[in-house]
């Protein structure tokens, strides 16, 4: 307690000239935020004040307790001030109970992706894709749907910070008045950093800072930044360039290390396009599209490829330069001594893209060198693909730069003392700056240094001021799709913790304090010709129409190969591979638990980032076959030292089939060292960024690796390496699968294996039940599952799922309703993979209904096995019954009941379980129950459509489909005549709701018998 | 046959066979050593309780299980505090050590309910010694038991859902689980279990009474004895309630573990899902028991000095039956390798393959040292007839056994159907505190059983005597 307990009016009024809206004070103690009213209140209210002191500050804390005692309601009233048009009805009053839905957009990575938020009575609760947009075309991503948490997350920054204390927005706008004065002045040493931006009111309100002070200077750095494709795109059109592809055309697809189904803005959108040429129906004579993978990491492309090569990193570009010379492409330059593990590989390929010219794509990926973007490029103008399946338009980005030289030359300047000013509009540099940048330690150069972010973090650390970030449903703002498409972000909620938005800050740069983020981007787009009717279209359509960049004419030269840089032969050794992590990004979503624990694609690891090896290299390195070493992709692996140039590391060992050999990946973003409990404590992984410098930025050769024997580190794996056995899997029928051939001479081989015979028999010693309203029912076509994870993170945000931490994963308890099963078929050196989501099968003869003793699962009369949680006492019997092992028990009291942050986002129609209960997938059955009450209003049964299930909603390649099997026109009745339709397991006899169609690969036929025949000779 | 009342000092009677010399093959090992008459038996067995000085040994004994009750009521308020998390249970492995100990406890149970009713309608003189010590194990391995189901359930406290009672939600429990079941078979074997043993208790209870010298305990012992005079209708009426209880209990013997089979019977977990499933569970509950019975006989009957009525004939007739029920049990394991080769079922093969050789293989193989082999030494005269070796086979019967439930629970349950859900199952502290808490309670039970009643039923052991035989067969009509 300090001794100055006189209340001080000068700081009330600076109090109040920082509080916003709605923002109630019961007393001048209060309102000065003084211990003495501190103590007050926690000796007053110790019950209240003690499960609040660890997650949210003490601010948020007098906030919301201010609000309930003083009636004031302002968790439940946080509308944004401003008029926000719903996406499909007009808010002449909120209903209680009755969500609505807003167009808005997602920024990641500059792109914005529109999205759909369901906001109930105020408090937004889900994100769906926007059907309109062309990026999502209606799909989401665990990304999109993980934000919803991001939003709420108590640990974000709440307050303005000059060096760590608490201080006010007006404070920092004061503090940069002499330092603006002195810029306007002599110009110089004024610095932004900021992410990418696409928004074009930012982008204008930047060139409006620029042209205001002409001697500041604007830099770029996004960690996952895009560079090579960038660069390789310099190379092949003479300068930046937007590239397109449309999937729909391409019958041929290669990948040079694309995961283009799972990465980058328009990902949703290429995997509904991609998809869309793998629907194998009956009575659908179109042939299946063909994708070739040639990568070195096992991705989510590559594991649905039809044909996957692993090859080391360095290998790609010579695979390409062989294409590319087998097609007759100009000045093509094989690499020397290139020889691919299968030589006559390229050449078939080259045979099979020369076959579709003009109906083919040859996609690189990000983090392959510009070379083999060009090569890219080159093959696709080769191929007479440009303007077809491929078109170039303008760039997207407001200043395309290479951010790497961008970045480099802040450090250079910063290191000179060249800069006076350096405000960071998002981002993190001091983590996620190239690590031979040392960008902290220059940073601390800079005499005035403001950071804005979400979370109070490494940067926010060495900045003399903090700013906390609004969330993008907090806030104002436009970003473009990966076409180019504008999107205005308008908020959901008037911002949580009183953030403020990038063009607040450059408003304070440039001097306008009154600009709020509202009137910067109306007023932007009403200079631009909008009107007050187009504004409200662009609001409820959630994009501008035709804002689309257009596509240029083919270009006429085609790009000139052979002045590219070349990687160079491959070499000896092992090759590092440096990634972005599948779900936590670059490190900014390490603080988002549902990320954390979702289960990564592939290797099925949460809470952690690994050491990938395929098991040749893991043998060589005396981590070998699973019989010698127990710890061979258990709950529990080894340790080994990764030597890379002078950095040294000891990182968890895993194994995964169809790495390619000769090369290990890491992944970045883990090892946070400030922002957040989750990304600091919980999750906290290793930092591996020091790998990261500025020449090895996607890895490079000459890595090392050491086995650690003595050190063992426990891992969240949701599945374990039986997995992997192909005789275990294999035995029991769960994947099926044949080629796009095979299948058109046998469509029904789906149901030619073990036990077939007793699939979907109707033996029984009692007459079927017989259902004459409802029959609800899903398939999943295995063909177009991918593995992404959208539809798990779409589960976890819909129904309220537990977040059970890194301990308890090990202990095989997470709480996932819907898991993607993964199962791996083949030599562990290349093997097929197979992606099946397992959600509650609703069996009509379910195992877990008779051994229930209290019957909280029971059957209902459409036949869902409904679960009742209050009834449930938690014998576990159903679980142990189940043979899909979906079912989930709270064996500790798992959801948060105490955070009060936390209590908005949950899904209001779905009941937050307690410890001791049983609980799974229910087919979303509060939409079902939503829309029988929409159709019983109007007389009228459930349309087929009406009801879509939150997993199937956020699918990208729409392969979850759900409906009324009653219904013969409904989809799922459709899908589930189809010859591969097959039921998981069906010889139990239970009857499953939930039905698969077998997976279909379309492999080249030359290269299947050129394989056969290497594998006679071999023999 | 009033109780004499009898101020004697206790008097050890032990004439030798050897002084008859006859050769030893000729004589039949005798349930009841020669020399004893009404009022040894009645003194030797109720002064235990009433007149000798509490041994240092059993307050010993009794802190010691006192303890293990200690770490059980702590194990209990964490488990109901947190929750069943703090188990090594988890999303395949639903169920761990709770349910494997409340099976374990279960079986022991079944020896005492078979050697006081199966044993009393086939009218198998021997069990007389053995039947009320028996049948009070039977009764604290049910309490054992019983704690697990109750406490197992993620919300304890509603628990009497399983009971149909009638309620305000107009909900019935579930009749089709065989969980309900069980509630019912349990219930039911506790409650005439605890019926069978008081009533089989009253008389002495009444002699006890008779001989106690102090007020308060006469007044105890008289107000459990009901009033017992040893009348010839108090007789009769005990006779006919005794039979029609045994009546009652014989089925039980069968039901209980039958029904505790079901539970995993009736799931179609592979490992689980087999019709010889009840028989078998009887089968190897009885082994189980009988084990028990000669774990603590042993010792008892040594500690006790009660050589002359726990004679080598019950230790030897207990060995016989542990290796009968032994070989049913081998017969059964057995016939799970036939049935999963004859069904050609993948999964079924899958599972014992699992067992033999995955990561629980040490456990099967144990398993078939402690009740597979151990019990083949039972073969033999001489290792039957040395409390030794009885001692040391049943203590791997009593092992054997927990790891039969083992390995048919935890280790059916981490590897069933689709790989993709396997996991693994280990017991944490507090699975091991519970277990060692439950055999604490059963032996605190024990120890305050053996010091406040009479261990071994006096007046059944005095129709043991050659007079009492006399007289009924002057009685009976031949």
């Amino acid at each position: 307690m300090s001794d100055d307990n006189k209340l001080d009016f000068q700081q009330f009024r600076e109090r109040v000239g920082d509080l916003r809206g709605k923002e109630y004070w019961r007393s001048l103690e209060e309102l000065s935020r003084s211990e003495v009213f501190d103590e007050f209140f926690q000796s007053e209210f110790p019950q209240q004040a003690l499960p609040l002191e660890k997650g949210v500050d003490r601010r948020d804390f007098v906030k919301l307790m201010g609000a309930s005692v003083a009636m004031a309601g302002l968790t439940a009233c946080r509308a944004p001030n401003e008029t926000i048009i719903p996406y499909v009805n007009q808010p002449e009053n909120l209903i209680p109970g009755r969500p609505l839905f807003f167009a808005s957009a997602m920024p990641l990575g500059g792109y914005a992706t529109g999205v759909l938020v369901e906001s109930h009575m105020g408090r937004p609760t889900k994100i769906e894709g926007n059907p309109d947009h062309p990026s999502s075309l209606g799909a989401s991503n665990s990304f999109q749907q993980a934000s919803i948490l991001g939003l709420y997350d108590p640990d974000r920054s709440q307050v303005v910070r000059r060096a760590g204390e608490i201080s006010t927005w007006s404070e920092f706008v004061a503090a940069l008045q002499p330092l603006l004065s002195a810029a306007r002045t002599n110009g110089a040493g004024l610095r932004i950093l900021t992410q990418t931006i696409t928004s074009p009111s930012l982008g204008a309100q930047i060139q409006q800072m620029l042209t205001q002070y002409p001697g500041a200077r604007w830099h770029q750095w996004e960690p996952v930044s895009g560079d090579n494709a960038r660069e390789g795109a310099r190379v092949a059109f003479g300068g930046y360039a937007n590239v397109i592809y449309d999937f729909t055309k391409a019958n041929v697809v290669v990948s040079l290390g694309s995961d283009f189904l799972s990465e980058g803005p328009a990902h949703l959108r290429y995997a509904r396009d991609f998809s869309a040429r793998r629907r194998v129906r009956q009575g659908d004579a179109r042939p299946m599209n063909r994708l070739y993978a040639i990568e070195a990491s096992p991705t989510n492309t590559g594991s649905v490829a039809d044909h996957r090569f692993p090859v080391r990193p360095s290998e790609i570009e010579s695979w390409a330069r062989q294409v590319l010379a087998a097609l007759g492409g100009a000045a093509a330059v094989p690499a020397a001594d290139a020889t691919p593990a299968t030589p006559v590989a390229p050449q078939a390929m080259a045979r099979d893209l020369a076959a579709n010219r003009g109906a083919s794509i040859v996609i690189a990926g990000e983090d392959q060198p510009p070379a083999v973007h060009a090569l890219a490029h080159a093959l696709n103008s080769a191929l007479g693909n440009i303007g077809s399946t491929v078109l170039i338009t303008d760039p997207v980005e407001v200043a395309p730069v290479n951010q790497l030289e961008s970045i480099r030359q802040l450090v250079t300047d910063m290191n000179a003392g060249a800069v006076q000013t350096l405000v960071i509009l998002g981002g993190n540099p001091a983590f996620d700056a190239p690590a031979d940048f040392n960008f902290g330690g220059a940073y601390q150069k800079v005499p005035f240094r403001a950071h804005l972010s979400l979370y109070y973090d490494e940067t926010s650390m060495l900045s003399h001021w903090h700013i906390p970030e609004t969330h993008y449903l907090e806030t104002w703002g436009d970003g473009r799709g990966h076409d180019g498409t504008v999107s205005i972000i308008q908020p959901l909620i008037a911002p949580l913790y009183n953030g403020r938005a990038a063009s607040e800050v450059i408003g304070a740069l440039v001097g306008g304090l009154d600009a709020t983020p509202y009137q910067a981007v109306r007023n932007y787009w009403f200079g631009r010709g909008a009107t007050e009717a187009t504004w409200r279209q662009w609001l409820h359509d959630g994009l501008i129409n035709g804002s689309a960049l257009p596509a240029r004419g083919a270009t006429g030269a085609p790009p000139a190969v052979s002045t590219m840089d070349t990687v160079g032969a491959p070499q000896d050794g092992l090759e590092l591979i440096i990634r972005h992590d599948p779900t936590i990004y670059d490190g900014r979503f390490a603080n988002n638990a549902w990320l954390q624990e979702l289960p990564k694609p592939n290797t099925k690891i949460t809470w952690d980032n690994v050491m990938l090896m395929g098991p040749g290299t893991a043998e060589d390195l005396g981590f070998g076959g699973r019989e010698r070493d127990p710890l061979v992709n258990e709950r529990r692996t080894r340790m080994a030292e990764l030597q890379h140039g002078n950095v040294r590391m000891e990182l968890p060992v895993w194994v995964l089939p169809g790495h390619a050999e000769g090369a290990v990946t890491i992944f970045y973003g883990y090892g946070r060292r400030q922002g957040g409990e989750v990304a600091t404590v919980k999750g906290p992984g290793f930092d591996t960024y020091p790998f990261r410098r500025s020449t090895t930025m996607h890895g490079g050769p000459g890595a090392t690796v050491t086995m650690r024997s003595g050190s063992v580190y426990p891992i969240a794996c949701t599945q374990e390496h039986q997995s992997i056995d192909p005789k275990i899997v294999g035995d029991r029928n769960i994947v099926r699968a044949a080629t796009f051939a095979e299948y058109q001479t046998n469509p029904g081989f789906a149901h030619q294996g073990h036990h077939a015979e007793f699939e979907l028999s109707d033996a029984s010693m009692y007459p079927p039940f017989q259902y004459t309203g409802h029959a609800w029912a899903m398939a999943i076509d295995t063909t177009l599952c991918t593995g992404c994870n959208g539809c798990v993170a779409a589960c976890v945000a819909e129904n309220n799922i537990s977040v059970v931490g890194k301990e308890e994963v090990v202990r095989e308890r997470e709480m996932h309703w819907l898991r993607i099963d993964r199962y791996f078929k083949g030599d562990p050196g290349n093997p097929e993979i197979y992606h099946q989501p397992v959600p509650c099968m609703q069996c009509e003869n379910a195992p877990c209904e008779p051994v229930c003793p209290v019957a909280a699962t029971s059957h209902s009369e459409e036949g869902l096995n409904d679960m009742t949680y209050n009834r449930c006492v938690g014998t576990r019997y159903c679980s142990n019954n189940c043979p899909y092992k979906v079912r989930r028990f709270n064996f500790f009291h798992y959801a948060d009941y105490d955070t009060p942050a936390l209590k908005p986002m949950r899904n209001p129609d779905v009941t937050v379980r307690t410890r001791g209960v049983m609980e799974k997938c229910t087919y979303c059955v509060q939409r079902i129950n939503h829309a029988r009450i929409e159709a019983a209003k109007q007389d009228r049964r459930v349309r087929d459509g009406e009801v879509v299930t939150a997993c199937q909603q956020a699918c990208p390649t729409q392969a979850i489909v759900f409906g009324d099997m009653n219904d013969p026109g409904s989809g799922v009745a459709q899908l589930k005549k189809e010859p591969t339709n097959y039921a998981l397991l069906g010889e139990l006899n239970t009857r499953p709701r939930t039905t698969y169609l077998a997976t279909i690969r379309n492999p080249n036929p030359e290269l299947a018998a050129a394989a056969a025949a290497g594998k006679a000779e071999a023999h | 046959m009033a109780t004499p009342k009898d101020t004697t000092p206790v008097q050890e009677i032990r004439p030798t066979t050897q002084e008859l010399r006859i050769p030893e093959r000729f004589i039949p090992t005798p349930t009841i050593e020669p020399g004893h008459n009404f009022a040894t038996i009645t003194d030797h067995i109720s002064s235990i309780v009433l007149r000798r000085k509490t041994p240092v040994g059993w307050f010993i004994g009794l802190l010691i299980a006192m303890g293990g009750v200690g770490l059980l009521s702590v194990s209990i308020s964490y488990l109901v505090g947190k929750g069943v998390g703090i188990w090594g249970i988890n999303h395949p492995v639903g169920w761990g050590m709770d349910i494997i100990n409340f099976v374990w406890w279960i079986g022991i149970g079944h020896a005492g309910t078979l050697i006081s009713a199966i044993l009393l309608l086939l009218r198998q003189d021997w069990r007389t010694s053995i039947n009320r010590f028996a049948e009070a194990m039977t009764l604290f391995a049910v309490a054992s038991a019983g704690l697990y189901p109750a406490l197992h359930t993620g919300r304890p406290w509603y628990d009497y859902w399983l009971f149909p009672y009638p309620n305000t939600m107009g909900l019935w429990p579930q009749f089709r689980s065989p969980l309900m079941w069980d509630v019912f078979a349990v219930s039911t074997y506790a409650t005439v279990s605890l019926l069978f043993w008081y009533v089989g208790l009253i008389p002495d209870l009444a002699t006890l009474r008779d001989r106690a010298r102090n007020l308060w305990i006469k007044r105890v012992y008289g107000m459990f004895a009901m009033g017992w005079r040893g009348s010839a209708r108090h007789w009769h009426r005990y006779e006919h309630a005794y039979l029609l209880l045994a009546g009652l209990s014989t089925p039980l013997v069968l039901s209980v573990h039958t029904i505790v089979s079901f539970d995993f019977a009736v799931a179609q977990i592979p490992g689980w899902h087999a019709t010889f499933f009840p028989p078998y569970f009887v089968a190897g509950a009885v082994f189980a028991g009988f084990a028990m019975v000669l774990t603590l006989a042993i010792p008892a009957r040594k500690f006790f000095r009660l050589e002359d009525f726990i004679t080598m004939k019950h230790l030897e007739n207990m060995g016989k039956i542990l290796l009968a029920t032994g070989l049913i049990v081998v017969y059964a394991y057995a016939m799970e390798w036939f049935y999963g080769w004859y069904s050609g079922n993948p999964f079924e093969i899958y599972m014992l393959k699992n067992r033999s050789t995955g990561p629980y293989m040490s456990m099967y193989a144990a398993l078939w040292i402690c009740n597979g082999l151990a019990p083949q030494l039972m073969w033999f005269k001489r290792f039957r007839t040395s409390t030794f070796w009885l001692f040391v086979v049943a203590m791997f019967v009593n092992v054997g056994m927990w790891l039969e439930r083992f390995v048919i629970i935890p280790a059916s349950l981490h590897r069933d159907f689709l790989p993709s859900s396997w996991g693994m199952y280990h017991g944490t502290f507090w699975d091991w505190s519970m277990f060692i808490g439950s055999i604490g309670l059963f032996f605190a039970l024990l120890f305050l059983f053996v010091r406040i009643l009479p261990m071994i039923s006096i007046f059944e052991m005095r129709t043991l005597l050659p007079e009492a035989q006399a007289h009924t067969e002057e009685e009976g009509a031949h």
